[in-house]
Parts: structure tokens; C-alpha cells; sequence
């Protein structure tokens, strides 16, 4: 195994054979090649979907270049959401201030894209040159009559997990100002759903077909005017509780919305989301609605999971994915493939999120928080992992070591929620599993030969 | 015609400074990327190139976190340095600033003397050298050639006055019969390009001294086991000896006076430089041609004229499709440049050349470059596809060719868009697409001619076989 440097000793852990607390949420080793991103990324990416709201980042280009179209987040209507607007600041800002020049771009952008609402993101170099980012926004605020929302965003200022909670903010003030119509006394907001890949659309069918009206999705394929309303739904329903539980909390606090966790990823969690939700309303319908909706679909799903399954018994996964609440539903979802998971870590779990790691892996099983490439790939190597799930940074990592992949990020093309989606991951994965490519592999050739020495590096 | 200028960038053409340095410190053997600054910085880069790459790329971040933006990030780096150096064993440590360390006015040049000083008596460890990359004051393109500057200036520097230098150790004498090297400076290519590059100047009977060089290190062969930094790169003992190499070719006529190596080179050890336009279409690649066979004494290798006449004979059974059409053309500046040359030589019309960097030099060579035009193109450095796609409505253009990051703009206005440059992220081989010399020429030739063909089968009404 590859040296793990001295600061991470405890953020790794391998089940059954160490007993502390898995150590977490510490930013990252200097000199690491963590696959962390910054406070900022955290903002960006949560704001993303809002597809009628104009998304302008205050800083040096960078920032904005890298995050154009980072995430695919379909959009039923507009489509702003998917420009790239930067204030671009140049050396002449970075000594006098970008405050003018902030002011200019938004006025002229909103003025010829006439967002609904506009966001402003403030990146590292504007922390530090000191902007007054918020009385350029109430400026053009009252000069433009919408609403523009500043973003604290600047990327030393924490981690990813920082970013969430500033868009959350930033998403909690747009609520409370619509035009007051009545919503269904069975009403919920779907929260920390992005519609990556069309799944608030699968998953709001299901309500729908439930009975449920669904006030807004934060942020799926989202819309300035439905968050607006949001606050009059009657319950929340959190996914990807890492980016929305700071905002469920503020809207219970202030609205009284009482929130319940849940995952779209996989059979169990998927269903366990439906039936929560209705045992919240305790309403007959919705009761039998939701047992019709998930015999119907779970009637289907499953032999058509068998084909997959069954070239995948015994199967083994790594998973590193930003979120850990993602990696619970993944382990889960696995087994119902007949997969084993050997590897599982998250780059912004909790404590408690490892705990429950520890629980619901087997002996063996290393649980590792804020990992970098070279453990990643010696963890793979060693714990013997058919499979990868993680994002576009973990894929070089898994094809150079012969094993296959399944994106399950910011990039994926492939909806991966809700029923559907759990027959998409099964095709996926089974496809990239059983390609006959990986017999060329020289890392997969050499642990044939010597599956002893498979992870030595 | 361009129409209303914006303060804001709107997908941007371009991106930032430590991007290029990194790139061009993976083209260094055993070097491993230092960004210094806070960690969304080095990510981002990662992931960018990984999607245009298709290979791991570890860069390092110094990390900084609130208390380093207040109170410098000296122990960052110093930590950075010592953790970095101690997983991954680099020959090198290339360290490229940013926005933020450079605002901050970090003082690199002093941490490096104060780590240098700490772990005096060690022995060993990596080299390690600093680009000054601040993304404000220019793009990826500049990072790019600030860090192959700074890697030259580092190892074939003089020693300094305590004949410590890196290049003095190395400077042992050369073989009797040592073949002079010629320098070349690649800019930013692709790694196919790289290759040809190399297989070209040595089919002259010349060693070639290729900086940077990523044909390996970013896109090598499938692994046996995780390699911390993948083989490949110029050697360091390689660039040490640029200072007495017999000439030096530096594909960089675009980048800024004090930011290219092989000036520097000429000037300091009288290595005669010759900057040339990136060697696409056959005038430019005759010049690079005629260059090799002056410095390395021997003749054009007949397989390249071979290549050359095939490149002709292509040339003239495919220009009625080219002739009279029109061209966008985007990407960083020599790249652009090149290919507006390519174009105007076999009959296209260059009509837009956008660039996102602010380069002064943009226009004049430009006007160089496509001597044969009709029209002369709308100029726009500084630019971004908003612009570009305004500028580029009522231009009657035929066919776009750049990175992948036109896409919408093809989409937009209904355009072939041959994929070239970089980033090529959506599609396979992206990273070893072929520009340069008469084979890259050949088959851009025919990717240009293909999608002109493939478009007036489109839109026949009947459809065409034979075209
Ligand atoms: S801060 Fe500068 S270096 Fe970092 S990503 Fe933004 S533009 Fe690039
Ligand atoms: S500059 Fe700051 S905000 Fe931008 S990517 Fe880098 S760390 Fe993130």
C-alpha cells in the first residue's frame, strides 16, 4: 500500500480492523491532490439548475470558465442557466476594486437577458480585495426591479460544504415574495434534486401519480417564481441532505415546514421516499395510490434487473462520491446487483455518516473521507474492486487500473434516480462490468497472475 | 458589424493562467503541478484537462484557507512542498501562482530560499522552479508559456554565483561525438502533434529537444500498476542542455517578447532562434521544413516529400469543395493564427479569428497570415462565443473550426464544427487529433473537406452518393 501521509492517518479506516471515530470535515492537507473543489463549487453547484435566474461570477475568469456547463441539469423552459457570465476581472480591478465593473455587467446582463432574478458570485480574489458586493446588488436591485442575490462564495473560506450553506441563504430569499395563491394541503418542495439528467422529472411523476403537488424542486430544473412560493408547501422532502439540510432547517425554523430525509438512488431508498411522504399526510388515497405506484414499478423493475444481476454476482465496488448520503443508497443499491461494496468515502461525510458506513459494509470494507488519487487507486488494488463510482476525476483512476466505471456526478448523461434510473445504473454498470476490453488491461492481467501482490504498489 | 460590447464575459474563450502552467509541467519528466492558492483552483484545473486528456493529471494545491489568505500562505507552500514531496517523489516541483497568491503579493521566490534553507544538508529532492501565473493579467495560454520559460531559465540558467546551479552539476562534458540538439518549443499542441513533432525533426538526423513534451505523460498506454507521475516528459538533463543547442524553433510568434524561451536563449547563450507560425497547411510546414534542414545540415527526408506531394494531390481533388467558403476560427492565438494560413491556402476565407486572450500582436500577424483572402477577417481578441456568435451572424459562414467549446455556437447557427485545439471534450481521441506537418495537414484537409461534403448532403433535397 502507498504511504498515507501523516495528517489523514484517521480519515481512513478499514472496517473490522481499526475502532477510532473516522476523522472528518478538516480541510485538506497541504500538498494533497485532494478531489475536493472550493466553497464556491459548492454555491455553483447547487444554484446551477435555476434555469431562469441569471448566474454572474465576480472574480478572474478561471472560476467561471471551469464551471460552464459543468453540471448537465435539464431545463423543461429557459436555458440561462447554461451560459457562463463573469465579471472576468483584470489587473486594473484587482487594484482599484471591481466593484464598477460588477455594476456594469449586471445591469448590462440583465438588461439584455431579462432573468428573472440574478445571482452573484463572489470568488477568492473578491474576499480578498474587499468588493462591497452587497450595496452593488441592492443598488441594482432597485434599479432593475428583480431580485439580485449575492453569493458568498469565495473559495478559501471553507469547504464545499460552506458553498451549500451560502446558496441555501441565497435560495431562502427568494421565498415568501409570490402572489400568494393557495397551494394542495398535500403539497411538498423536493430539495437537493438537480435534475442532472431528467430526474425531478421522474421523480415528480411519482408524486404526481401519488397525488401530491410538488410547489417547487430546489433545484431541479428550477424556476425563480415556484421558489418563491416554496414556503407554502407543507413538507420538505431533502435529498443530497449534505447541500439542503441548512436550508430545510431554515424553512422549518421560519416557515414551520417539517423536512424528512430521503435518497431517489436504488430500490429500497427509492421506495422508502414515496412512503415516507405519504405516511406524512395520512391520507387514504395517497396511501394507496403510492402502494399501487410502487408494486407497479417495483413489479416491473425487477426481472428486468435480473439479466443484469446476473452476470454481476459477486461482483466488488469502490465508491467516492461528494456526497456520503449518495454512497449509503449506492451500497444498498449494489447488493440488489449481487455486488459487494469494498471501498466506500465520500469527500464531505459527517461522523455519523461514517458510523453508518461501518454498519452497513462488511468486514473489510475501507470507509475513507477526503481520499486523493494514490490511495484511491491502492485501496482499489488492494481490496481486489471490479468497479468504480465517482465523478469525471475518479475515471482516468479506474481505466488506468482496469476496472470499470459508473459516473454518478455533476457530468453524468444518465438518469440514475427512481426506478428507472435504478435500471439505467444496472445497465451501466453491467455494461462497463462485462466489456470485454478489460482483458487487454496490463494492471488486470498482472492481478491475475499474482492476486496476492494485486494491490503492492 | 461586431455588434454591442459587453463589460462581462459570456462563455468565456479562454481560461485561466495555472491551466497552461500545469499542462506544461506535466511535459516535464518526473514533474509534478504545485498550484499555489486555494484548493477549487487546482481541482477545476484537474478536471478540465481530465475531460480533454482522458488520463489522470495530479496536480498539487497548496491549500490555503482563510488564515493563509490573512496571513500569507508561506507555510502552505513549505508544507505543500515537503507533503508533496514525500507521496509522490517528483524529480520536480513546478509551482504556478494565482489570482489569490498573487493579490496576496506572496513572496515565492523567499519561501523557496527559507524551505531551501530549512533542509540544509539533506541531500536529494525534487527541483523545484515558479511561474508567476496571476490569471488577471493574461490566459492559459500565457501561464502556459510562463511556466516553459521558467522551466528553461531554471535548468539551462547560468550558475549563480556560488556555482550552485542546478545546470552547473549536470554540465559535464558532452561525448566526442555528441550530435548538436536543436530546441523545440512546441506550444500548446496536441499530444499526436508532439509525436510528430519529435519524429519529424529526428527523421532529419537531428536529437530533438522537445519542451514541453505531454505525448506521454498525458496520454500514455494503460497501466500494470498506479504510477504516482506517469512516464514520459523532456528530460531535465535535456533542458539543461538547451543553452548550447544548435538553434531553437519556437512555435510562439503570438506570446509575448518576455515570456519566450527561445528568445531568452538566443540572447543569453546565442542559440539562434527561429520563431515560426505553428506548421500547418504546406507554406507554414515548408518554413519549419526549410529550418530543420538549414540547422541540422541535411536534406528534406524524401518521405516527406512524399507526404507533401500526397498533401498537394489532396489539395487539388478537394478544392472545389473549399473554394470561396468561409470560415470561424477560434482558440488561443498561434493556434488560430495557424490554421487562419491553413485555410486562406486552400481557398477558405478565414472571416472570423477570435481569440479570448487581449493580445496586441493578434491582428498584425494575422494579416500575415492570409495573404490570399478576398475579405479581410473580422479581428476579435479579447472575445468571448457571446461575441463571437454576434459577430458571426450575418457572415454567411460555411463551417466553424475549433474546440469543443463552440459547440453551441455550431448548434446555434447551424455550422459544421470540425473539432480542433483544445479542449476537444466531447469526443473520442480529442487529445491526439493530428494538426501539424503534412500529415496533420492531410488529415485536417480532409476533416474540413468531410464536413463541407457531409453538409451539402444534409441539405440536398435527393441526397447525394457520389459527391
Ligand atoms: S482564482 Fe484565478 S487561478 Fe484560480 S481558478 Fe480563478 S482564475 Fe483560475
Ligand atoms: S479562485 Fe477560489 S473560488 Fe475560484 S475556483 Fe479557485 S478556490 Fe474556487
Amino acid at each position: 500500500m502507498i504511504g498515507i501521509l501523516e495528517e489523514r492517518k484517521l480519515q481512513v479506516f478499514e472496517n473490522g480492523k481499526d475502532s477510532y471515530g473516522i476523522e472528518c470535515g478538516k480541510s485538506s492537507a497541504a500538498g494533497s491532490v485532494s478531489q475536493r473543489a472550493c466553497v464556491f463549487c459548492g454555491s455553483r453547484v447547487v444554484l446551477y439548475p435555476i434555469a431562469d435566474a441569471l448566474h454572474l461570477i465576480h472574480g478572474p475568469i478561471g472560476c467561471a470558465a471551469y464551471t460552464w456547463d459543468i453540471r448537465g441539469s435539464m431545463s423543461s423552459g429557459p436555458e440561462l442557466h447554461r451560459m457562463s457570465f463573469s465579471t472576468d476581472l483584470q489587473e486594473r480591478e484587482v487594484v482599484y476594486g471591481g466593484e464598477k465593473k460588477l455594476y456594469a455587467a449586471l445591469t448590462e446582463l440583465i438588461a439584455e437577458y431579462r432573468p428573472k432574478a440574478a445571482f452573484v458570485y463572489s470568488t477568492c480574489i473578491v474576499g480578498l480585495i474587499g468588493d462591497d458586493v452587497e450595496s452593488v446588488c441592492r443598488r441594482v436591485e432597485r434599479e432593475t426591479g428583480i431580485r439580485v442575490l449575492p453569493v458568498h462564495s469565495e473559495g478559501f473560506k471553507g469547504t464545499k460544504k460552506d458553498g451549500y450553506k451560502a446558496a441555501c441563504d441565497a435560495v431562502f430569499k427568494l421565498m415568501g415574495t409570490d402572489d400568494e395563491t393557495p397551494v394542495s394541503p398535500f403539497s411538498i418542495n423536493i430539495l437537493g434534486e438537480f435534475n442532472l439528467a431528467g430526474e425531478t422529472w421522474i421523480i415528480k411523476d411519482y408524486y404526481r401519480r401519488m397525488g401530491i403537488e410538488v410547489v417547487s424542486c430546489i433545484t431541479g430544473d428550477g424556476r425563480v417564481d415556484e421558489i418563491a412560493r416554496a414556503h407554502r408547501a407543507k413538507l420538505n422532502v431533502v435529498q443530497c441532505s449534505g447541500s439542503m439540510t441548512s436550508l430545510a432547517k431554515t424553512m422549518k425554523d421560519e416557515y414551520g415546514i417539517p423536512f424528512i430525509r430521503v435518497s431517489y438512488f436504488g430500490i429500497e431508498d427509492m421506495t422508502k421516499a414515496l412512503y415516507d411522504v405519504a405516511a406524512r399526510f395520512d391520507d387514504e388515497l395517497i396511501t394507496r395510490n403510492t402502494i399501487d405506484l410502487v408494486s407497479d414499478e417495483v413489479g416491473r423493475l425487477l426481472p428486468r434487473l435480473e439479466k443484469y444481476r446476473a452476470n454481476l454476482i459477486g461482483k466488488k465496488a469502490a465508491i467516492y462520491v461528494g456526497g456520503s448520503f449518495k454512497s449509503f443508497s449506492l451500497v444498498k443499491a449494489l447488493r440488489h446487483l449481487g455486488m459487494e461494496t469494498v471501498v466506500v468515502g465520500s469527500q464531505t461525510g459527517s461522523a455519523e455518516d461514517y458510523e453508518y458506513l461501518k454498519e452497513i459494509t462488511k468486514e473489510g470494507t475501507i470507509i475513507c473521507d477526503d481520499t486523493n488519487p494514490l490511495e484511491l487507486s491502492s485501496f482499489i488494488l488492494n481490496k481486489g474492486a471490479d468497479l468504480l463510482i465517482g465523478g469525471v476525476k475518479e475515471r482516468p483512476i479506474a481505466y488506468k487500473m482496469g476496472i470499470a466505471f459508473c459516473d454518478h456526478n455533476h457530468e453524468r448523461k444518465e438518469a440514475l434516480a427512481g426506478y428507472e434510473g435504478m435500471i439505467n445504473f444496472a445497465r451501466e454498470v453491467h455494461d462497463s462490468v462485462t466489456s470485454p476490453v478489460w482483458k487487454f488491461s496490463p494492471a488486470r492481467i498482472r492481478a491475475r497472475i499474482s492476486p496476492d501482490q494485486g494491490g503492492a504498489i | 458589424m461586431k455588434g454591442k460590447e459587453f463589460v462581462s464575459t459570456r462563455n468565456p474563450c479562454k481560461l485561466c493562467a495555472p491551466l497552461g502552467a500545469s499542462i506544461a509541467f506535466r511535459g516535464i519528466e518526473g514533474c509534478i503541478p504545485l498550484v499555489h492558492g486555494s484548493q477549487g483552483c487546482s481541482t477545476y484545473i484537474r478536471r478540465y484537462g481530465i475531460s480533454h486528456f482522458r488520463e489522470p493529471i495530479d496536480i498539487a494545491s497548496s491549500n490555503f484557507t482563510e488564515s493563509s489568505a490573512i496571513f500569507g500562505g508561506g507555510e502552505n507552500l513549505k508544507n505543500a512542498i515537503a507533503n508533496v514531496s514525500k507521496q509522490y517523489e517528483p524529480k520536480a516541483i513546478g509551482i504556478a501562482s494565482t489570482c489569490l497568491s498573487e493579490t496576496m503579493g506572496e513572496n515565492i521566490p523567499m519561501y523557496l530560499s527559507q524551505y531551501e534553507a530549512s533542509r540544509k544538508g539533506e541531500s536529494g529532492g525534487p527541483a523545484i522552479f515558479y511561474a508567476s501565473t496571476p490569471s488577471y493579467s493574461g490566459t492559459h495560454m500565457d501561464g502556459f508559456h510562463q511556466a516553459v520559460f521558467a522551466a528553461v531559465k531554471a535548468f539551462a540558467g547560468k550558475p549563480d554565483e556560488n556555482g550552485e546551479n542546478v545546470q552547473a552539476a549536470c554540465d559535464d562534458q558532452p561525448p566526442a561525438d555528441a550530435r548538436k540538439k536543436i530546441n523545440i518549443l512546441s506550444g500548446f499542441v496536441s499530444t499526436e502533434d508532439l509525436r510528430e513533432i519529435r519524429d519529424i525533426v529526428e527523421s532529419f538526423g537531428a536529437d530533438c529537444i522537445l519542451v514541453p513534451d505531454y505525448s506521454e505523460s498525458l496520454d500514455g498506454s494503460s497501466w500494470e500498476t498506479y504510477q504516482k507521475l506517469p512516464e514520459g516528459g523532456t528530460k531535465i538533463a535535456d533542458i539543461r542542455n538547451m543553452n548550447r543547442a544548435a538553434g531553437t524553433i519556437s512555435f510562439d510568434v503570438s506570446a509575448r517578447e518576455d515570456r519566450r524561451a527561445g528568445l531568452w536563449l538566443e540572447k543569453e547563450f546565442g542559440v539562434p532562434c527561429a520563431p515560426l507560425y505553428l506548421p500547418v497547411g504546406i507554406e507554414q510546414t515548408d518554413k519549419f521544413f526549410d529550418e530543420l534542414s538549414r540547422i541540422s545540415g541535411n536534406p528534406v527526408p524524401e518521405k516527406w516529400t512524399k507526404t507533401r506531394g500526397r498533401l498537394i494531390d489532396a489539395y487539388i481533388d478537394g478544392h472545389k469543395y473549399c473554394s470561396g467558403k468561409r470560415a470561424i476560427v477560434y482558440g488561443e492565438e498561434d493556434f488560430v493564427l495557424a490554421l487562419s494560413a491553413f485555410l486562406d491556402e486552400i481557398g477558405i476565407t478565414p472571416v472570423v479569428a477570435a481569440t479570448g486572450a487581449k493580445n496586441p500582436q493578434f491582428a498584425h500577424c494575422l494579416a500575415a497570415a492570409s495573404p490570399n483572402s478576398r475579405e479581410a477577417p473580422v479581428v476579435a481578441d479579447d472575445s468571448d462565443f457571446e461575441t463571437v456568435l454576434s459577430i458571426a451572424q450575418d457572415m454567411k459562414a460555411d463551417l466553424i473550426i475549433g474546440n469543443s467549446k463552440g459547440y453551441h455556437l455550431a448548434r446555434n447557427l447551424k455550422l459544421p464544427l470540425v473539432r480542433a485545439g483544445f479542449p476537444v471534450h466531447d469526443r473520442m481521441g480529442g487529445q491526439r487529433i493530428l494538426h501539424l506537418g503534412y500529415r496533420g495537414t492531410l488529415s485536417l484537409f480532409d476533416s474540413v473537406c468531410n464536413a463541407l461534403m457531409q453538409a451539402k448532403q444534409e441539405s440536398a433535397e435527393s441526397g447525394w452518393t457520389y459527391i
